[in-house]
């Protein structure tokens, strides 16, 4: 961890940069304060900055591309045959002489060129690194030199040090930005490449998904398929089991904690309901695999019935108590927003509580409820976690909630956990499924938020 | 307020509209109508009541299951076991200095001398497999237990000292009651013999129950009785660090800079509406984002708690972000108005009234964040954090798990033995959650400022 004692170094710099330029402004003015343009500590971090900032981009250099930098020399120094590998071998090689060169494990028997090579490796990046900690070093002293030397009371350095605050503002909500771009492209180009090796039409079209692929090309089912129709279907049988549960019980909930229980009731029974959103969703994962499905199963042998250990009823079942208090709370801010005076209104008239809610309440919070129903549509969809433990693997075309199926996030956690070749279709077949994971439950928010915006009534 | 006028009648759907009660009805008939509508009334509030109830229910249903399996898995068996530290099997300790007589103890065949002590216990034991399954009965990791009090002091070489050996996994369920002795031989992982002799043992007191100590204090194992929660731990604590350290200095950032600076034009549109996307995208795809970025572009090391922090901290951003801008929002303007009537500039107003004085909404919207990113498994999956790993990471670069991915690698494993130390390590997960949750809550009242 040689960066880190880097920053220390940096981080010494620049605080004696500090003491440094702040004694010079106050200096500069004989003590008296007001003479300054700003603040004393103002110059002081104006200088310290002049000496952190330079050296800590140049480390950042480092962290980023020194890697690929160190890797590219090492390989150049490597023989022709090397060079001429496949990309993947290549990859394969470089890890095994960083590998050695850290003395770990490797995947094939050091020789005596591996281990010049992993001494060459290991030489190379002391070197870099070292010219890189060097140069950091040396512009950040001559850096907080010209900083300290810039110290005047003319100098405004409160209001250059808050651009410079500003613009690391501007720069951290751009991350949220970045975020996006950098799943939305990753996913998109690593699809891209997906569809060189499986046409579009059998991955949106096909009925089959078997993504092993063999071996060697001349084994049988060398192609595997990619038909994700069977995927999507698992995925919808097991989300609409799982809003059968949530949206009755959810909205239920709702409706007795704010119309019929009193004040104290409800603030007795609301935490509790919300618990169940905290609880992780492996614990979920847990419950199903270890009570629903086994009780659903014998309970089905007792009246003579053939169901699979991991039904897609099980999973269904408890990814809806899962989402039971997402609809709850989302339901009960729409209905707490109905304003008190139609309520008012509908017992003027002589209405029952009961006919008000079912006449005036419900109709009125309709457009919430409908977008929180979407909401927890889109919330189960790319639920992981409850279906990998409690659903199958086995990707069946069934609409029977007794047998096994498969979703999409399965797949996706299925095909890249373990060893994988980051070349093979069957690796980027997770990413088209992430992508198309991606751009549906987009667009389920997206819908959802239009409902809102377009049908909810605004009574204030 | 919307006005029921008869063009804006669509508040409420035509069918929907009271029926009027003719006058020609009669008293008797009004009753009955009442009557029957109190009954829907009271119905109605009964099925409102249990699908209440059936959400706790469903709570309670959980909670007491994974409860009753799993506090058993903070309990270990161990059995009192005579060790004749065999002179012969140590072998002579003559002209060796004292380092290499304690590499010389390290190396012992600690397993020939828990079971010829065994064999000592239990003489009439004669064949091959009945030795075998003698031996059985404690844990492989109780050679350790042996190799440590005779490095310890070589003083034991030739005597017998009693000691309590940890029992294996088998012997452990059978001793907690979730291995029947009624079911036949051979439904059952240990054997009528092996029951004999626990039940000899049994008779001259010498099994012994008491707390698990290992589970909270060791890393990953095979075997169950060994399997511990530490590492994991050490590696969500490591990952959270990351992900704090990360996403707090950003989220607050955006959040001053969209609250109190941005200029309401397209862009900050657009950022806005991408945190409230984000907040909704699945985490799996946030994984995806890990491994395709983090790790395949810019070639960060696998299964480490750095590249997972970073992967969760994008995905803890929006929680952060939206909680911050909450708490900033809730200052009054006066505050400010204060400040720069003071003669403080926009950044001095905000970094030394705004922030602190929103800090504890900041901090509560924080810390449910963090509790939300303890929880999550499938991102960190996707990165590698998922290998079966012993020690117990020191660094953000080593390689490491998390408290719900050995939930997850557990509740996976075939071992029956795993499925109480599964339930056992989603207790521990449980009371971490609730205590950042209570802390929250407690700072949220504390703190709370009504302006």
């Amino acid at each position: 961890m040689n960066s880190i004692l880097l920053i220390f170094v940096l981080i010494v710099i620049a605080t004696t940069s500090f003491i440094v330029g702040r004694r010079r402004a106050l200096h500069s003015v004989g003590g008296i304060i007001k003479d300054l343009h700003s603040l004393p500590n103002h110059y002081g971090w104006f200088s310290a900055l002049a000496g952190f900032l330079p050296g800590l981009i140049i480390i950042l250099i480092w962290i980023m591309f020194g890697g690929t930098l160190v890797d590219n020399i090492t390989l150049a120094a490597l023989g022709e045959e090397i060079r001429n590998l496949s990309d993947f071998d290549r990859t394969l090689y470089m890890n095994d002489i960083r590998n050695l060169a850290v003395q770990d494990a490797i995947s094939r028997p050091v020789t005596e060129t591996l281990k010049s090579a992993a001494q060459y490796y290991s030489r190379t990046q002391e070197n870099i690194f070292w010219i890189f900690a060097l140069s950091a070093i040396g512009i950040s002293t001559v850096s907080a030199f010209f900083g300290i030397k810039k110290v005047s009371p003319e100098l405004r350095s409160r209001n250059l040090l808050e651009r410079l605050i500003l613009y690391f503002l501007v720069v951290c909500s751009a991350i949220a930005i970045l975020t996006t771009v950098g799943i939305v492209s990753s996913l998109i180009v690593v699809t891209l490449r997906f569809l060189e090796h499986v046409p579009l039409t059998d991955f949106l079209f096909g009925l089959k998904w078997s993504p092993q692929t063999a071996l060697r090309p001349d084994q049988v089912g060398s192609s595997g398929s990619f038909g994700s129709i069977p995927l999507f279907a698992g995925t919808l049988l097991i989300t609409l089991i799982a809003l059968f549960i949530a949206l009755p019980v959810g909205l239920l909930s709702a409706i007795y904690m704010t119309e019929f229980a009193k004040p104290k009731a409800r603030a007795f029974f609301k935490p509790l309901l919300e618990l169940l959103a905290g609880i992780p969703t492996v614990v979920y994962g847990f419950f199903a695999a270890l009570v629903v499905a086994p009780a659903i199963r014998s309970s089905g042998e007792a009246i003579g019935l053939e169901i699979a250990s991991e039904s897609a009823l099980a999973a269904g079942l408890v990814m809806g108590i899962m989402i039971i208090p997402l609809i709850s709370s989302l339901s009960d801010d729409v209905i707490s927003a109905v304003p008190q005076s139609l309520r008012d209104a509908s017992y003027g008239l002589g209405a029952t509580k009961t006919e008000t809610i079912l006449n005036i309440i419900i109709p009125s919070a309709l457009p919430g409820i409908v977008s929180a129903f979407l909401l927890a549509a889109s919330r189960a969809i790319g639920e992981t976690m409850i279906v990998v433990m409690a659903a199958g693997m086995a990707a069946n075309l069934t609409a029977n909630p007794l047998e096994a199926v498969t979703t999409v996030t399965v797949q996706i956690l299925a095909l890249l956990t373990g060893d994988q070749e980051f070349d093979s279709a069957k690796t980027l077949s997770a990413f088209a499924l992430g992508l198309a994971l991606f751009a549906i439950t987009l667009f389920l928010n997206f819908i959802a938020l239009k409902i809102v915006r377009k049908y909810q009534e605004q009574y204030d | 307020m919307t006005d029921i006028t008869p063009n804006n009648s669509h508040n409420i759907p035509s069918g929907t509209v009271p029926d009027f009660i003719p006058p020609h009805r009669t008293e008797k008939q009004i009753k009955q109508r009442l009557k029957k509508r109190y009954r829907k009334e009271r119905i109605f509030k009964a099925v409102g009541l249990g699908g209440l109830i059936s959400g706790l229910l469903a709570l309670t249903v959980m909670v007491t299951s994974i409860l009753t399996t799993g506090l058993s898995g903070f309990t270990e068996s161990r059995l009192t076991i005579d060790v004749y530290m065999d002179p012969e099997i140590i072998g002579s300790l003559e002209g060796y200095s004292t380092e290499d007589r304690i590499d010389h103890l390290r190396q012992v065949n600690h397993r020939a001398l828990i079971r010829n002590s065994l064999r000592i216990k239990f003489p009439e034991v004669k064949s091959r497999r009945d030795i075998f399954a003698l031996q059985k009965l404690v844990s492989s990791g109780s050679r350790d237990e042996v190799r440590q009090k005779l490095m310890k002091s070589d003083d034991v070489i030739g005597t017998t000292i009693p000691m309590d050996l940890l029992a294996s996994s088998t012997v452990d369920m059978y001793l907690k009651g979730q291995i029947s002795r009624d079911v036949d031989q051979s439904e059952r992982k240990i054997s009528d013999k092996q029951l004999a002799w626990l039940d000899i043992m049994a008779s001259e007191g010498r099994i012994i129950k008491g707390f698990n100590w290992k589970f909270l204090s060791s890393g990953d194992s095979r075997e169950p009785e060994l399997a511990g929660i530490w590492g994991a731990a050490m590696g969500s604590f490591l990952t959270l660090l990351v992900t704090l350290a990360i996403a707090f200095p950003i989220g607050v950032s955006s959040a001053l800079y969209l609250e109190e600076f941005a200029p309401r034009n397209k862009w900050t549109d657009l950022i806005e509406i991408n945190i409230n996307n984000l907040a909704a995208v699945p985490s799996i795809i946030f994984g995806l984002l890990g491994l395709a970025i983090f790790l395949n572009v810019f070639n960060m090391p696998r299964s480490a708690p750095l590249v997972g922090g970073m992967t969760l901290a994008l995905m803890t951003l929006p929680t952060i972000i939206i909680s911050a801008r909450a708490a900033i929002r809730a200052v009054p303007p006066s505050i400010r108005d204060a400040a720069i009537g003071m003669g403080a500039s926009k950044i001095q107003t905000q970094f030394h009234h705004v922030l602190p004085l929103s800090m504890p909404g900041i901090m509560t919207g924080t810390i449910i964040g963090m509790a939300q990113a303890l929880g999550e498994t499938a991102p960190l999956l996707m990165i590698g954090m998922v290998a079966f790993i012993v020690d117990v990471p020191e660094g953000v670069m080593d390689a490491a798990t998390a408290l719900p991915v050995q939930i997850f690698l557990w509740a996976d494993s075939p071992e029956r033995g795993f499925m109480e130390k599964t339930s056992a390590a989603i207790i521990v997960l449980l009371i971490f959650l609730v205590l950042m949750n209570s802390l929250a809550i407690w700072m949220r009242h504390k703190f709370e400022k009504r302006w």
